[in-house]
C-alpha cells in the first residue's frame, strides 16, 4: 500500500532524512518510532505531498506522491502532530468542510460528518466552537477529519501527545478499531504505545533508519534486565551473582532500606532466574524485590545504534 | 480547475470574514472615512451653490457647478484610496494566519489545486470589499433623490472602485502568502500599494517616455476616466493584467513554499 524507496530530504544544509526506505502492508498498522527530531514528521509530510523529497521516492495506493499528488491526496487521512483545526468554527461545520472538500457528494456531506462524529464520540460537542474544546475532543476532530472520507491510508503523527491517560486509552482504542479497515502510519516516541497498537515497527534516529522489526521483538530484546532487592551481605551477593550462569553484567543500584539493590542483565534469562532463587534459598537471604525493568525507548536507541556501530 | 472545490474554501473563508470582528470593524472605519469625505463635499457643494445665485462669478470658478465634478468625482478619488488603505486588513490574514496556526499543512494536503485555494480565498475576500463597495451606494443614492446628478459617471466610477480594489487585494493575497506574519503582510502591502498609488508624482521629474511608463503603471490613474464616465478598454486590462500577475506570484509562493 505504501512504499518508500531510498527517501532523502534535505532543508539548506542540514540532512533530515537519509536514505530511508521501506514498505507497509495494506490493512496493517506501522508505527514509526523515534526521539524528536527524528525525522518521523519530515517521512510523513512527504508521503501527504505536503512537500517532495529531495531524493527517492513515495508511492501510496499506487501513485508516486511528487507526481500524481492529487491521486494520492485524494486516498489518505492526515492527523498533522499539533492538530491544526480552524479554531473560529463549529465542529460540525468543520467536518462538513472537510467532507465537502475531500470529494465527498453534496448529498453525502452532513451523513459523512454524522457518521464519523458517532464514530469519534464528538456528539456533545458538535455544536461549540472549535477554540472552546477540551485538547483530548481536539485530537478526536483532527481524527475524525482524517477519517470522513474513509481514506485507504491514515497518516497520524503522534496522535496522543498531550491527553490525560483515559484520553489516551481512548484514541488509541479508536486507532486499534481502524486496523484492517484502514493501512495506518502512526508516530509516537511512547514505546509502549506501539506495542499496544502496531503490528510492526520502524526505529529512525537522526534521519536514519535504525530498525525496522515487530514491537515484541525490539522490547524482549532488552527486557532481560530486572531489579534486584536482597537483604544480605553486600559482598557475598556479589561475589554470588558473578558466578550465577545465565547473567550476563550486574551493577549495584540504589535501593531503599538496608536491602541491597542490583540491576542484573540477563543473556539467558531462562538459566539466570533460577540461578538467582537457588542463591537465596541457598544463603538464606531475603528477597524484597525482583522486577522486571522497563525498557525504555532510550535502552532500545542504545543497543540498537551502539550495534550497528560495532 | 475545480468550480466546487473554490466554492467549497470560498464558503469557509467567507464564514470566518464574517464571525470575527475584523470585518465589520473594518467596514465600520470605512464607512466613517467616506461618509466624512462624502458630507464635506455636499456641505461645501451647498454652501457655495447658495452664495452662487448672488454672485454669478463664483458659479463660473466653481466649474459651473456641476455636481457631478464637484462632489462625485472627488468622492471616488477619496473612496479609491481609503479602499486601497482598507484592503490589507482584510488580505492580511489570508495566507499568514493558516501559516502561523498550521492550518496550512492540512489545507495543502486535502486533494485541491493550489489554484482552487487561491482562488477561493480571493473571491471571498473580494466578496467582502464587494460588501464594503455597496454599503457606499447610499451617498450617490441620496444625491440622485436630492439632486440631479449624471448616472453613468457613477455606475463606471463604481467598476473603478471595484477594480482597484480588486486589483489591491490579489496583492495583499501575495503578500499574505509570503510570511506567517499577519502585520508583516500587511506592511508590505500598504507599502506597495502606495508605491502604485504614488509612482505617478516623479512623472514631471522624468523624460516624457518613462513618464509615460510610471503613468501608466499607477493604480490611480486609470480610475481617472472611469470616474468621468469613460470606459477605456486600456484601464480594464490594466487592473486584469495587475490581478492574474498577483494571483499567479501567489501560486508561485505557495509552490516554493513545498520545494523548501
Amino acid at each position: 500500500m505504501i512504499e518508500v524507496e531510498n527517501l532523502t530530504k534535505d532543508y539548506g544544509e542540514f540532512r533530515a532524512i537519509d536514505n530511508i526506505s521501506f514498505t507497509v502492508e495494506k490493512g496493517e498498522i506501522l508505527g514509526f518510532l523515534g526521539p524528536n527530531g527524528a525525522g518521523k514528521t519530515t517521512v510523513m509530510r512527504i508521503l501527504t505531498c505536503f512537500f517532495p523529497p529531495t531524493e527517492g521516492k513515495a508511492v501510496v495506493a499506487g501513485f508516486n506522491c511528487f507526481e500524481d499528488s492529487l491521486n494520492v491526496r485524494k486516498r489518505i487521512g492526515y492527523l498533522p502532530q499539533r492538530v491544526p483545526l480552524y479554531e473560529d468554527m463549529k465542529v460540525s461545520d468543520y467536518l462538513r468542510f472537510v467532507a465537502a472538500i475531500k470529494g465527498t457528494p453534496a448529498k453525502e456531506v452532513n451523513r459523512k460528518a454524522a457518521k464519523v462524529m458517532d464514530d469519534c464520540g464528538l456528539g456533545d460537542v458538535s455544536g461549540k466552537l472549535i477554540s472552546t474544546i477540551s485538547g483530548g475532543y481536539r485530537q478526536r476532530v483532527g481524527i475524525a477529519q482524517a477519517l470522513v472520507n474513509d481514506p485507504e491510508v491514515l497518516i497520524l503523527d503522534e496522535p496522543t501527545v498531550g491527553l490525560d491517560p483515559k484520553q489516551i486509552k481512548e484514541i488509541r482504542n479508536l486507532i486499534k478499531d481502524l486496523a484492517g479497515k484502514h493501512t495506518v502510519i502512526l508516530s509516537t516516541h511512547i514505546l509502549p504505545e506501539v506495542s499496544i497498537l502496531c503490528g510492526r515497527v520502524i526505529i529512525i534516529n537522526k534521519g536514519k533508519l535504525v530498525a525496522v522489526d515487530r514491537p515484541e521483538n525490539l522490547t524482549s530484546e532488552s527486557s532481560r534486565r530486572m531489579f534486584l532487592r536482597i537483604n544480605g551481605n553486600a559482598q557475598m551477593i556479589e561475589r554470588e551473582l558473578a558466578g550465577i550462569s545465565g547473567i550476563k553484567e550486574f551493577e549495584t543500584a540504589q535501593a531503599s532500606g538496608e536491602a541491597n539493590g542490583y540491576i542484573v542483565v540477563f543473556d539467558d534469562e531462562k538459566r539466570g532466574r533460577p540461578g538467582i532463587q537457588s542463591m537465596i534459598e541457598k544463603n538464606n537471604w531475603e528477597l524484597m524485590e525482583m522486577r522486571p525493568l522497563e525498557t525504555s525507548l532510550e535502552d532500545i536507541f542504545i543497543k540498537l545504534v551502539t550495534k550497528e556501530e560495532a | 480547475m475545480n468550480i466546487r472545490n473554490i466554492g467549497i474554501i470560498l464558503g469557509r473563508e467567507l464564514r470566518s470574514y464574517f464571525s470575527s470582528l475584523t470585518v465589520y470593524v473594518v467596514i465600520l472605519m470605512f464607512l466613517l472615512m467616506t461618509g466624512y469625505f462624502f458630507y464635506n463635499l455636499l456641505a461645501t457643494f451647498s454652501v457655495v451653490s447658495f452664495q452662487a445665485q448672488t454672485d454669478p462669478m463664483l458659479a463660473r470658478q466653481y466649474q459651473l457647478l456641476n455636481i457631478n465634478e464637484t462632489v462625485i468625482r472627488p468622492l471616488f478619488g477619496s473612496i479609491s484610496i481609503i479602499l486601497l488603505m482598507m484592503t490589507p486588513l482584510l488580505t492580511m490574514r489570508l495566507f499568514a494566519e493558516e501559516k502561523k496556526t498550521g492550518t496550512i499543512e492540512l489545507l495543502l494536503t486535502f486533494p485541491v489545486n493550489d489554484v482552487d485555494v487561491v482562488l477561493g480565498k480571493y473571491l471571498a475576500c473580494l466578496v467582502v470589499l464587494l460588501t464594503m463597495v455597496a454599503l457606499t451606494a447610499t451617498y450617490p443614492i441620496l444625491l440622485v433623490i436630492l439632486g440631479d446628478p449624471e448616472v453613468v459617471p457613477i455606475a463606471t466610477g463604481y467598476l473603478g472602485l471595484i477594480l482597484i480594489g480588486a486589483a489591491a487585494i490579489s496583492l495583499g493575497i501575495f503578500t499574505s502568502s509570503l510570511t506567517e506574519n499577519q502585520i508583516v503582510s500587511a506592511s508590505m502591502s500598504f507599502g506597495m500599494l502606495f508605491f502604485f498609488w504614488l509612482i505617478s508624482y516623479s512623472v514631471p521629474l522624468v523624460s516624457a517616455g518613462l513618464g509615460q511608463v510610471l503613468s501608466y503603471l499607477s493604480i490611480n490613474e486609470h480610475i481617472a476616466s472611469l470616474s468621468k464616465g469613460v470606459v477605456d478598454s486600456e484601464d480594464i486590462i490594466y487592473y486584469l493584467c495587475f490581478i492574474v500577475l498577483f494571483l499567479f506570484l501567489t501560486l508561485r509562493s505557495l509552490e516554493t513554499k513545498r520545494w523548501r
